[in-house]
């Protein structure tokens, strides 16, 4: 499925995401790491509760309001069969809560900070899904 | 009240910025990894963006004392790589390319109600339990 290379408005939307990011840390101190956001909320770990509760509201409402506002709906294309993206979900929540995040945790804000970590991390998270990607689309798909 | 409200503002730009930037769409994220066939480089220019952003802005709050609203600043702080780090980001790397998704776009997509995504996040709390179970078990 081929996808248009959107180069103005990913650097606009990242730009956003930056800014959210920065946004939580000078309010809450806080990185803005969705996979860390998401599983101390999940297990009502390290408090306050509350400021990750609102964060996800605010996240759950982008979409929505996005499609009121502009009066169009971003496209979302997802071929994979649904028994694979359960696999591919209980692989992304295992590995983000193992490896300490994901995207945003390590590749935005890890990165931002230069972190050793969240550049290891980072690279492994990308070469493991090139690796994959590869075969899946290559090798035994053909 | 601007407590809450600068954690909800916060949320609310995060996905905003996800669907502007196209990220919210599979298709998009995979054409990214397959360097092989149709690629598309526009996931490195929303982390240029972002890292754009927060990399200068993050130099300027770390020289300050304290959040607006807690105590103090949760920098990370670990530095060693070990196995768990590498593990994870494996697994991680595997269900992203799997799926098209990450944690951020998978929930921010979850209101389109779109089944394979519901399946998706539904098996994320489930992979997110048994990593924690595991973290409690060799603590």
């Amino acid at each position: 499925m081929e996808t248009d290379f959107t180069p103005i408005a990913s650097f606009f939307g990242g730009m956003l995401i930056g800014a959210s990011a920065l946004l939580l840390m000078a309010s809450h101190g806080r990185i803005a790491g969705i996979s860390g956001i998401f599983s101390r909320w999940l297990n009502n770990q390290d408090s306050p509760t509350s400021t990750n509760s609102v964060f996800l509201i605010g996240l759950f409402l982008g979409l929505p309001l996005f499609s009121v506002i502009s009066g169009t709906t971003p496209q979302i294309q997802s071929d994979s069969p649904f028994i694979v993206m359960m696999i591919a979900g209980l692989f992304v929540g295992y590995g983000t809560v193992s490896g300490n995040g994901c995207t945003s945790g390590h590749g935005v804000c890890g990165l931002s900070r230069l972190s050793i970590r969240s550049l290891v991390a980072t690279g492994t998270f990308l070469v493991s899904g090139i690796v994959v990607m590869f075969l899946t689309r290559h090798v035994f798909q053909g | 009240m601007l407590h809450y409200l600068s954690a909800f503002a916060s949320g609310l730009i995060f996905s905003i910025g996800l669907v502007i930037s196209g990220m919210v769409n599979p298709a998009k994220v995979k054409n990214f990894l397959d360097l092989a066939g149709s690629w598309d480089p526009s996931l490195l220019f929303v982390m240029g963006g972002a890292i754009f952003i927060t990399l200068p802005g993050y130099r300027l709050l770390s020289k300050s004392k304290a959040p607006w609203f807690a105590n103090t600043f949760h920098w990370p702080t670990r530095q060693d790589i070990d196995a768990p780090l590498i593990k994870g980001a494996v697994f991680f790397g595997m269900g992203w390319a799997l799926s098209g998704l990450c944690p951020g776009p998978a929930l921010t997509v979850l209101p389109s109600a779109i089944p394979g995504v519901i399946g998706f996040v539904v098996m994320l709390i489930v992979g997110m339990i048994v990593a924690h179970h595991q973290q409690r078990l060799s603590a």
